[in-house]
Formats: structure tokens, C-alpha cells, sequence
């Protein structure tokens, strides 16, 4: 159904309850998939579903955590809100991990609970959580409905919020005294929030200040983050890029904002980025950051980041600005309209030809590297045969740890919205429903999902929706038996005292996959790989391949933690 | 370095939790809060007594008050022509002896003594903080039983000399 045939469907009832208005204002939101889960304080709303023939696509998961995060990759991929629907208590404490990181990786989530009625609510009812108290701080905004004649509004306003400005996660708590009481009333949805205004365009004084420091600057850098890639400005992006010749550093987050391929891109910036990345920010003396948010993992110690740089830092959100570096120009604006005002801006080229021979020659000497393994597969080498058999177009989703620095190393990012990772929070567990969710937002496109053999056992039961729905993501499992980023550490940094890291007693991933009616397959060498790989990119369906590399592998380059990015261990000299 | 800040914040429910947990997970150490109706319906106002340790914390502190969508407006108004006022009532031990002795110390401070016992009086006083301190110390030789302040409440005089208020907003860069 169009969506005028569907609220033309809606107007014909007469009488009314509260689900039936929510229904109703999720199609007025052009909402096309709901991630949901059904319960006890939400049975009204899956009523309603049912008896309006389902009016948008509702896919259910095996657990609230898979499908906060199936919205999570959704987002991420298609630039819409996740919706996301959960009954009260244990089902909406369930979702608390996707909120909170979604919250730490700006995604817009709409996330409906269900509530016990408001006669008993404060009573510790059964399935009765304080989900108001408990999403406060993860939340950009929460809201729990008191009145029927909200509701309307209250839907209105939380997908304005989610997606506008700086995006984040909106939950909407609704009793379900609200969703059963019957209404003949029309209400409006209008609805003002006079406390939130976020500002678009940037001040013309500070990007001519900006451009003026960029005229003078001898050895100017970019680094590129999320930012960029939610306000769609990657084109313009490599149009200033290219314009001033200004080498580009991407953020984890950041990846494929800018082109890997291209010439002035220096890779990825951080504690696993590349020598020629960190080098470029610390030698700086103008650092441009645009929508990124200087973390930790990124910044190293903080006291040798970008010391001799006068910094310039665009981003929407004004409190991210000056929070863990001092700036020298901020201006506070959507990336995309600020890049726009400096590319309108006429501007003369600075002359830093021998910055930028500097940096070619360190992108060319200390590239990153791997080594093969004896019998086993390299990890890193995987993952290029994988950007090769998908062509370098595939939607890729990771987990967290080792396979997912190597994902962001060897799988060279063209495009933007390709890359699916949970970067602030690090959540184990992200990468398999993740991918899930974005198949669902763009089945036309390859999705490939590059997990750990750790990470995937925390959310593997949604390979039954990869099942249910047929959809064709390929499933990697980088097997080390181990929680191979924790070893790695434990090598590194506590005397190799393996602590409760490593997974000896695996279980069978092959079967595991068949009996959850996915194809399942197992690949120990590498000259095995091309092969399969091969095979699996024209099968039309899901696929999960059990990969066995080295436990022994580590990721390199890396910054020890507490040191500067300018102090990298693991750098090997192109011979 | 101890600064005033107020906020003007819609008043639902929830506000005054939202402020407090993102004070306390980002550090802020607080003074004191107070908070109370406006002159405008729905709209309720805010004083926060802060120390921070300094200018790049405190205008964190402020940016993120900002962020929160009930927050309308938010001003540091240490250091402008402001009227700061709070209430403590302070319970001292006393007897019938004691009495107008401190009714003698109290009397500079415009204090007032609201409720007497057989073993206590109880004193009310307003005013900006150190007058509050100054009275307390005065009156502990005595035996404090029971302290309650308010926190501080404040907000611009009608007249300002010469420089205008900033106000923090959100599109403040």
C-alpha cells in the first residue's frame, strides 16, 4: 500500500484505541520497517499491528539486543531511523546496550516500550522496570506518555529529535492503559520543542578565519569522521580535499567518508591506524577536524596529539568542541554546509608540496603489513580477498576486537555508508544483527559481516531471522579461539597470563549454522580461500564460514595506552 | 574557581533527574541546586552553585546543560550585578539563660529565631552564603543540632553597568 492509501485506511475507523493512533503515526512517518519483539505491555500495539495487515514491515528477532542492533546497522546504512518496538521491563532492559550505543555513535534509533498501566506503575508490577530513570543518561531524549491526546505529538517529536541535528536515541515509554483506551479524537501532531534548535549553517567570521588558516598553513591535515558520512557530505568532502590538496586522516567511524583509494588519503587515524595517519597529526600545524570527536582511542595521549597544531574543529554538536582538545577555530555547524561554505569560499592554495611528499613517503615506506601464517589463514590477508571477491562494494558489518581493527585496515572503503562497526561503546555482540539490519535496509546490496568467534556467541541466535527472511549476508567468523584483542594484551601488556581469553571449547559453527538452517562451511587454508569465497558471493542466500587463523596473530601497528600517537610499536619498514 | 550558574528549564517531569545524573556521570562537582516555578507558567528555574577547576570545564559544564533539550536558556552570572540569596535554619542548643545572648549575636544578621524548646532555638537567616557561614561558625560554640540550607537562589538586578549579560547559548560560536 502507498502511504495515502494506507492513512486513507486509517480514517475510515471510527472509534479508536491508543495503539491504533500509534500505528497510524508511525505511517505518518513513513516508517517502512519496525524491529520489534511482542509482550505482555505491548499486545495492544501488536494488535493493532495485526488487525491493519501489518502496514509497515515488522521483523521479528530472537532477542531485544539483536534487534536494537539489526536497527543500529539499518541506520547506519540507509541514514533513516531505526524504529524499534519492546514490551515493558525485561524486554525494554534489554535493549539497554543498542541505546547506549547508539548513543556514543550519534545513530537515530525511535525506540517504542511498553509500559505497565499507569494505575499500577510505581508498584514494582510484573515485567515493571523504571525505564525512564534507566535510559535518561543514554538517551538524547525520553519521554513517557501520560495522555492519549499526546501520542500523536509525542511520535512527531521523537523522530524529529532522532534524526535532526547531532542524531542520537529516542525512547518512548507508552503504559499500556494508553495504548487500550478507546478515542474518538483526532489529534494533532504538531508539536514545539523551543529548547532545541540545532544550528546548520556555520558563522561566515569563523570560516573565514578557517580559510585564512588554511592559506597559511604549511602542513595542513584533515581527519574525517562519522560526521561527514551523516550529513552526506562525502562528496564535498573530496572536493576540498582535492581542491587544497590537503591529506586525509579518517576516524574508525570515519571510514569511506573519504576514498581509501584515493591519493591523499593516509588511512585510518589511532591507536591501530596507519604510521603515515598519526604521523600527519602530529606533525600538523593546521588539523582540521570535520564531525569527529576526538576519543580516546584516537587521540592517544592527549598531551602529544597534534601539539604543533593550530586546530580547527567543525561539528554539530557545540559541546563536542573543546571537550578533550583545545581549539583554536570552532565552528559549530552540519559538515556538509560547512564544507559548502568553504568550498564557496575563494581561497588561495598554500604551497606545502614538501608536506605532502613527506607524507607519500611515509604512507610508501611504512605501509601496514602482515605476514602469512604457516597452515593456518592470515587474517589480514582475508580480509583483502574478501574486498576483492565483493569487489570493494559490500556493506561491511564487525564486531569488536582484533577482527574488526583488521576489517578497518584491509577492506579499503570507497564509498560512505558501507561500514557498520560499534565504535565508542565496543560492544561484542553488534556485528552479526548489525549486518542483519542492514540487509534489511538495502537488500540490493552484498552485506558481509566480519566477526569473532567471541563476539558472534553473544547474538548468534539471529542467525534464525538470516534464515526466516533469506537474507544472502555472508557470515565470516575470524576464528582464533580466542577473545583475541584481550589475549593480545594479556601478551603485550600482563605477562602473557592468558586469563580467562581464551575459547577452547568452541562450538561446532558448521553445525551450529545448519541447524538454524544456514548454510555453514569451515576453511583452515589459504589456498582454500579464493575459491570458496568464489562460491559463497553467487550463492543467493546466508552463509556462515568458520575461518581458522593463528591465535597468535595480533594487530599492528598499535599506540600503547598512555602513549602519544607519535610513539607507535609494530611499524615495519616497506623493504 | 565557585561560579553561579542558572538555567531556565521547561518544567516536566524528569528535568531536575536528567540535569543531576549528567552533573554527576561528567563530574561536575556541585555546591548546590535550587529550583522553583518562574514567573512564566511551565517554565521553572534553575541555580547551580559549581566549583570547577577551570574556564575549559566550565564551559563544558554549561554547553552540556545546553544540550539537554529541556534547557532553554543558560547564563553564568557570577560575575555580574546579581542579588544571591539563600535560607538556613539552624537549630542550637540554649536555655533560658543562654537566650538573649544569642539573640544579641544574631541581631546584626537579620536573623530571626522562629521556634524555642526548653533545650533548643531554632534561627532562621537569609542571605548570600558567606554571611550564612559567618553566622554559623558564630553560633557553633553553642552546639548546632540541626543545619539546613537551602542552596542558593539568584538572578540578575534591574540595572546592569555597562557590559551586557552573556547569555551561553547553544549557537553561542
Amino acid at each position: 500500500m502507498k502511504v495515502k492509501e494506507k492513512q486513507a485506511a486509517f480514517a475510515t475507523d471510527e472509534k479508536v484505541n491508543g495503539a491504533d493512533l500509534f500505528i497510524k503515526a508511525l505511517v505518518e512517518e513513513n516508517v517502512d520497517t519496525v524491529f520489534g519483539y511482542p509482550g505482555g505491555a505491548v499486545l495492544p500495539i501488536y494488535d493493532a499491528l495485526f488487525r491493519h495487515e501489518f502496514p509497515f514491515e515488522h521483523i521479528l528477532f530472537r532477542h531485544e539486543q539483536g534487534m536494537i542492533h539489526a536497527a543500529e546497522g539499518y541506520a547506519r546504512v540507509t541514514g533513516k531511523p531505526g524504529v524499534v518496538i519492546a514490551t515493558s521491563g525485561p524486554g525494554a532492559t534489554n535493549l539497554i546496550t543498542g541505546i547506549t550505543d547508539a548513543m556514543m555513535d550519534s545513530l537515530p534509533l525511535v525506540v517504542f516500550t511498553g509500559q505497565v498501566s499507569k494505575s499500577v506503575i510505581g508498584t514494582d508490577a510484573f515485567q515493571e522496570a523504571d525505564v525512564m530513570g534507566i535510559t535518561t543518561p543514554i538517551t538524547k531524549y525520553n519521554y513517557q506518555v501520560q495522555n492519549i491526546a499526546d501520542l500523536p505529538a509525542t511520535v512527531s517529536k521523537a523522530f524529529h529529535i532522532a534524526t535532526t541535528g547531532r542524531p542520537g536515541p529516542v525512547l518512548i515509554d507508552i503504559p499500556k492503559n494508553i495504548s487500550q483506551e478507546m478515542t474518538a479524537g483526532d489529534f494533532d501532531n504538531k508539536f514545539t520543542v523551543p529548547g532545541y534548535q540545532p544550528t546548520m549553517n556555520p558563522n561566515p567570521l569563523q570560516i573565514r578565519k578557517l580559510a585564512t588558516a588554511l592559506r597559511n598553513a604549511k602542513r595542513p591535515v584533515l581527519l574525517a569522521g562519522a560526521g561527514v558520512t551523516i550529513a552526506d557530505g562525502a562528496h564535498e568532502l573530496k572536493e576540498f580535499a582535492e581542491k587544497y590538496n590537503i591529506p586525509v586522516v579518517n576516524t574508525l567511524l570515519g571510514l569511506g567518508s573519504f576514498p581509501g583509494s584515493n591519493p591523499l588519503s593516509l588511512g585510518m587515524g589511532g591507536m591501530h591506524g596507519t604510521y603515515a595517519a598519526n604521523m600527519a597529526m602530529y606533525e600538523a600545524d593546521l588539523l582540521i577536524n570535520i564531525g569527529a570527536r576526538f576519543d580516546d582511542r584516537l587521540t592517544g595521549n592527549t598531551e602529544h596529539f597534534a601539539p604543533n597544531a593550530k586546530v580547527a574543529h567543525i561539528d554539530i554538536d557545540p559541546a563536542e568542541i573543546g571537550k578533550i582538545i583545545s581549539t583554536d577555530i570552532p565552528v559549530v555547524a552540519d559538515a556538509k554546509k560547512a564544507l559548502n561554505a568553504l568550498l564557496s569560499d575563494e581561497n588561495e592554495q598554500s604551497n606545502h608540496n614538501a608536506w605532502l611528499e613527506k607524507l607519500g613517503a611515509n604512507k610508501k615506506d611504512y605501509p601496514l603489513w602482515y605476514k602469512h601464517s604457516e597452515d593456518k589463514i592470515s587474517p589480514q590477508w582475508l580480509i583483502k580477498q574478501i574486498h576483492h571477491a565483493s569487489n570493494g562494494e559490500a556493506i561491511v558489518a564487525t564486531d569488536v576486537g582484533q577482527h574488526q581493527m583488521w576489517a578497518a585496515q584491509f577492506y579499503q572503503f570507497d564509498k560512505p555508508h558501507n561500514w557498520i562497526t560499534s565504535g565508542g561503546l565496543g560492544t561484542m555482540g553488534f556485528g552479526l544483527p548489525a549486518a542483519v539490519g542492514a540487509q534489511i535496509g538495502r537488500p540490493d546490496d552484498t552485506v558481509v559481516a566480519i566477526l569473532g568467534d567471541g563476539g558472534v556467541q553473544m547474538t548468534i541466535q539471529e542467525l534464525a531471522v538470516l534464515a526466516d527472511k533469506n537474507l544472502p549476508v555472508k557470515v565470516f567468523i575470524v576464528n582464533n579461539e580466542a577473545l583475541g584483542m584481550v589475549r593480545q594484551w594479556q601478551e603485550k601488556f600482563h605477562g602473557e597470563r592468558y586469563s580467562e581469553s581464551l575459547l577452547t571449547k568452541n562450538p561446532d559453527f558448521v553445525k551450529l549454522a545448519e541447524g538454524f538452517g544456514v548454510r555453514g562451511l569451515k576453511v583452515e587454508r589459504e589456498e582454500d580461500v579464493p575459491e570458496l569465497l568464489e562460491d559463497i558471493f553467487s550463492y543467493d542466500g546466508p552463509v556462515v564460514v568458520d575461518c581458522r587463523i593463528d591465535w597468535k596473530e595480533k594487530v599492528f601497528p598499535m599506540i600503547a595506552p598512555g602513549k602519544g600517537i607519535h610513539e607507535m610499536i609494530g611499524v615495519e619498514v616497506e623493504k | 574557581m565557585r561560579r553561579i550558574i542558572t538555567a531556565v528549564v521547561q518544567n516536566q517531569s524528569g528535568v531536575l533527574n536528567r540535569i543531576t545524573g549528567m552533573l554527576n556521570k561528567r563530574q561536575f562537582n556541585i555546591e548546590s541546586i535550587s529550583v522553583g516555578t518562574s514567573e512564566t507558567e511551565g517554565i521553572s528555574k534553575m541555580t547551580f552553585v559549581v566549583d570547577v577547576s577551570d574556564q575549559q570545564k566550565l564551559e563544558q559544564l554549561t554547553k552540556q546543560l545546553n544540550k539537554q533539550i529541556e534547557v532553554l536558556k543558560v547564563s553564568d552570572i557570577t560575575d555580574k550585578a546579581i542579588v544571591a540569596r539563600e535560607l538556613a535554619l539552624i537549630k542550637v542548643g540554649s536555655n533560658a539563660q543562654l537566650r538573649a545572648e544569642i539573640q544579641g549575636i544574631i541581631t546584626p544578621f537579620r536573623a530571626s529565631i522562629i521556634d524555642v524548646s526548653k533545650e533548643s532555638l531554632a534561627i532562621q537567616v537569609t542571605g548570600k552564603p558567606d554571611k550564612i557561614d559567618a553566622l554559623i561558625s558564630l553560633l557553633k560554640p553553642y552546639g548546632i543540632k540541626e543545619l539546613t540550607r537551602t542552596g542558593v537562589t539568584a538572578f540578575l538586578r534591574g540595572q546592569q553597568p555597562e557590559q551586557q549579560v552573556t547569555e551561553i547559548h547553544s549557537f553561542s560560536i
